[in-house]
């Protein structure tokens, strides 16, 4: 699960760690309230941030003109501005698609003077089962492209999870970040707040970038997060209620909203042959073996291992409300689960759906022979594939036919 | 000989009385595995009984070890215990343990590994079908089948299996089982981002059992398992192996179904393992379908 930049912002701020003062606005009225304050308190630049779960907000482009999902705003007048051309409009980002997200919320912020940006980020290092942080004196830019030209430049720290991050490690990253004197002690202090949001969290990955030296309305140097990003493991958030709270319907796609209603594992993609699957790895396949024989997949579908009738009907509902389905394939090696059941789920959803696509079904393993009979009986346009190939082929040449 | 396990292994099944564990112990009993024990707190002194076969229940692993000589446990617990339940098998000085529960929170498992290390007990999983190692009788009875693992596709044979899908090994199994080729052991390593065996760690098993002759390796996008026994391969390999990755179509940044499926930095991706393999000398499949003839392709 994602979550917003000043939800994020929260979490970190419960563990100590600095972040610039500001608050989340839904409204006009909220944002005027908000960046006077700010303006009041000595703020002579604030910042105005769209929230939504996708990068590239500030090179972003609103449906209605407005350019940049992010303005820094001198003057309580201009805040409003853009405050205005934010709230529940339409924001295109390199990473939202050309359908864009609407930003129901913004960030009102103190926008400080930077005077140096870092990257920092906890995250799990699969090599070693264990947590990692990552600081770098490249911040603000793209910490991929860091990676790959000066991998010198990336500083690491793993740390034991049986005693957790210890302060000499903190002190070490602020080392390599060329620190000194109070703003030293400070970067200690906020990579171990930082840390701790991510384990206690139970974060996959806490991103700060940019990690800022700032200059204070006073004049003093102090370290804080300018930017943060927070991904959440799913299957610990049974124990976060706290951090389920922060869930952003409106951020996630509905038709796989719908899906995790039914244990369904559904994610949309842009092709034409939908894949009704059991399995993670052979629902991957089954989207690879259709590319490999010159057809895209609409979707990733994983109705798992035990998979009901209830579900597979609502699985051929979600795969068939996206519009640009031109042909259906399902593919199941029911090793344990029944073939029959199987069968039995599909005939009924194609009667239920009406369903006038392209059908190709690929049955293999146990009770097939009875799941087969089924099908063959049923009196419906099923294309029958006797390996994963020959459904892989039929289903493409149905799509180009 | 097998790795991991043989038809004499003595298996304690955790969480036996779940509706997942007693949906799959008998299935376990009927293929043959010795089943020895279960355990479910609370209800320890009470009998799983299928077709004849009484399994005792234990409140906890150590006496259900002591009573019964059980050297292995497949954990079937639900997500939020799971993690103890794997470290009370540590505890109780056993061989294996193979844990089946998918959903483990992955700072459980993080915790569960740094308690392991140097500890002489293995862990397979989580979130992974399991073990299968096939046995002489029909549909592979007599064999040792510990997990979810649909038995009756295996066949006992050669050909080791390693993966971390389990509906792709059991393509993979079925395919060979159809050309008349059987397996030595297959062995689902699990879908999550920490898991206890590695496929280089299986993968130098397999290389050390005699009776392993050929190997599948079945990876998926996301980490850098796959390469890291590609390389190993590369240096110390002696038999054929044949390998397939899973989610060369898969969006970066999503994760595919399993915790571990993700390609994320533009690390992980299928093309960098694809290159990887053949860097290595593993003969790639195509497609999925292929997995089993590009290996007997590579063993005449």
């Amino acid at each position: 699960m994602n979550i917003h930049e000043y939800q994020a912002k929260q979490l970190l701020k419960q563990n100590g760690v600095a972040v610039p003062a500001g608050d989340p606005c839904k409204t006009l009225e909220e944002a005027t309230t908000a960046a006077k304050r700010l303006f009041d308190s000595g703020h002579s630049l604030i910042v105005i941030k769209s929230q939504i779960h996708a990068g590239g907000r500030g090179k972003g482009t609103f449906t209605h003109g407005f350019k940049g999902g992010v303005k820094l705003a001198k003057t309580l007048e201009e805040a409003v501005t853009y405050a205005e051309n934010m709230l529940g409009k339409t924001l295109v980002t390199k990473q939202t698609g050309p359908e864009g997200r609407v930003v129901q919320t913004i960030l009102v912020a103190a926008a400080e003077k930077i005077v140096k940006e870092f990257y920092l980020a906890v995250l799990l290092d699969r090599a070693t089962s264990r947590p990692l942080i990552m600081a770098s004196t490249e911040g603000g830019v793209d910490i991929e492209e860091v990676a790959e030209k000066t991998p010198e430049k990336i500083l690491k720290e793993t740390v034991d999870p049986a005693v957790g991050i210890q302060p000499y490690q903190a002190r070490r990253i602020a080392r390599g970040l060329g620190l000194k004197g109070e703003v030293f002690n400070a970067a200690v202090k906020l990579i171990m707040g930082v840390y701790k949001t991510s384990w206690e969290c139970d974060a996959s990955m806490v991103e700060i970038n940019p990690l800022a030296i700032v200059e204070t309305a006073s004049g003093k140097e102090s370290i804080m997060c300018v930017d943060a990003k927070i991904s959440l493991d799913d299957n610990a958030l049974y124990r976060h209620a706290d951090i389920l709270a922060m869930r952003d319907l409106a951020e996630e796609s509905p038709l796989e909203i719908e899906a995790s209603k039914f244990s369904l594992n559904y994610i949309k993609l842009d092709g034409s042959i939908a894949c009704l699957v059991n399995g993670a790895g052979l629902a991957m396949s089954t989207m690879d073996i259709i590319q490999h024989y010159g057809g895209l997949p609409a979707n990733f579908l994983d109705v798992g291992g035990g998979a009901s009738k209830d579900q597979v009907s609502a699985a051929f509902k979600i795969i068939l409300s996206d519009p640009n389905v031109k042909a259906i394939f399902v593919n199941i090696f029911g090793g344990i689960m029944d073939c029959n059941v199987i069968a039995n789920g599909i005939v009924e959803a194609v009667k239920e759906t009406g369903l006038t696509l392209p059908l190709i079904v690929r049955l293999e393993g146990n009770n097939v022979v009875a799941g087969k009979a089924t099908l063959a009986a049923s009196g419906l346009t099923i294309i029958s594939g006797d390996t994963m190939a020959d459904a892989a082929k039929k289903v493409v040449a149905a799509v180009n036919s | 000989m097998s790795i991991f396990v043989t038809p004499q292994t003595k298996i304690l099944i955790q969480g036996i009385t779940g509706s997942f564990g007693a949906r799959h112990t008998p299935l376990s009993i009927e293929y043959g595995t010795q089943v020895v024990a279960g355990v479910t707190p609370g209800k320890g002194g009470q009998i799983f009984e299928h077709k004849g076969v009484r399994v005792p229940i234990f409140d906890t692993v150590e006496e259900a070890v002591k009573a019964t000589g059980a050297t292995t446990s497949a954990v079937f617990v639900p997500p939020p215990f799971a993690a103890d339940a794997i470290l009370e098998g540590v505890d109780a000085g056993l061989d294996l343990v193979v844990t089946i529960t998918e959903g483990i929170p992955v700072n459980d498992m993080v915790r569960v590994k740094r308690a392991m290390s140097g500890l002489r007990t293995r862990l397979i999983g989580p979130n992974c079908p399991g073990i299968v190692t096939p046995g002489e009788g029909k549909d592979s009875h007599g064999g040792c089948r510990i997990g979810i693992a649909p038995g009756y596709i295996h066949k006992k044979g050669n050909i080791g299996v390693v993966s971390r899908s389990g509906t792709l090994t059991y393509e993979a199994v079925f395919q060979l089982t159809c050309r008349g080729v059987g397996q030595s052991t297959c062995v689902g390593i699990g879908g999550d981002p920490v898991n206890g065996t590695s496929h280089l760690d299986v993968i130098k098993l397999f290389m050390a059992d005699p009776e392993t002759h050929g190997i599948i390796m079945i990876g998926e996008i996301g980490g850098a398992a796959e390469e890291e026994a590609a390389e190993w391969i590369a240096l110390h390999g002696t038999k054929p192996v044949a390998g397939f990755i899973a989610g060369a179509t898969a969006p970066p940044g999503r994760r595919m179904g399993h915790a571990g499926a993700i390609v994320s930095g533009g690390k992980g991706t299928a093309q960098a393992k694809f290159d990887a393999f053949r860097a290595a000398g593993i003969g790639v499949a195509a497609t999925p379908s292929e997995m089993a003839d590009t290996l007997l392709r590579l063993m005449k």
